[in-house]
């Protein structure tokens, strides 16, 4: 098992109701995998795309990326910086 | 840090970047526009994860025209319409350079930044902005 905390940012907060939060997953895992267990634990964030820009410990990745024990998971809303 | 809530200063960033070899000096700032009934900008970011994002295109940035400096300010929080958002200042021993550079960080904040804007409009509503790829 590996505990990896999550967060959530802008639209993705309001929809989880939290910024951030911690779960639990059978290794080896994926940053899909947490976010399959988010859409569980989470029922708002199931409007969320079916495939959320994600960022593991603060560095874009793609959603095959794997997660480790205490590993941060960033779910990003379209970004519109500038 | 590259990220301020206070109202952005064109001066201090070309402080940063000028200097006597560098003969072409290129600024880019992003302001609210006006748009129907929109009053302000609500911007909010992860910032930790922006600001080191930041440092990297600015890394890319130097790698690619090791003879330029660019820097890069984004403000946050509640900017009003007409108010900048982001400036950066690109300078280089010429100009193809400069323009060249600032013109690379832009296009690299607008598609990597982790950073999102609320619309506050003046009847009290408010919306988030999704991506657009207006240039």
């Amino acid at each position: 098992m590996a505990k990896v905390s999550v967060r959530f940012f802008a639209r993705y907060a309001e929809l989880a109701g939290c910024s951030s939060s911690a779960i639990n997953l059978e290794t080896p895992a994926t940053v899909a995998d947490v976010i399959d267990r988010v859409r569980a634990v989470f029922p708002g964030t199931q409007a969320m795309p079916p495939r959320p820009l994600a960022a593991l410990n603060q560095r874009h990745v793609k959603l095959d990326a794997t997660v480790n024990e205490g590993d941060e998971v960033a779910l990003l809303p379209p970004l519109s910086g500038g | 840090m590259h990220l301020t809530r206070h109202r952005l200063e064109v001066a201090d960033l070309l402080a940063e970047v000028q200097s006597p070899e560098r003969g072409g000096t290129c600024v880019f700032l992003g302001t609210v526009r006006t748009d129907a009934d929109i009053t302000a900008l609500d911007y909010s970011a992860y910032e930790a994860m922006a600001d080191e994002e930041i440092e990297r295109i600015l890394a890319e940035a130097h790698a690619r025209w090791p003879d330029a400096r660019v820097t890069l300010e984004h403000r946050l929080g509640v900017i009003p319409v007409g108010e900048a958002s982001i400036a950066i200042a690109a300078a280089a021993p010429h100009r193809d350079a400069a323009f060249a550079a600032c013109r690379h960080v832009i296009e690299e904040v607008k598609k990597r930044l982790p950073i999102w804007k609320k619309e506050l409009r003046g009847d009290g509503s408010e919306q988030w902005v999704e991506a657009h790829d207006h240039r």
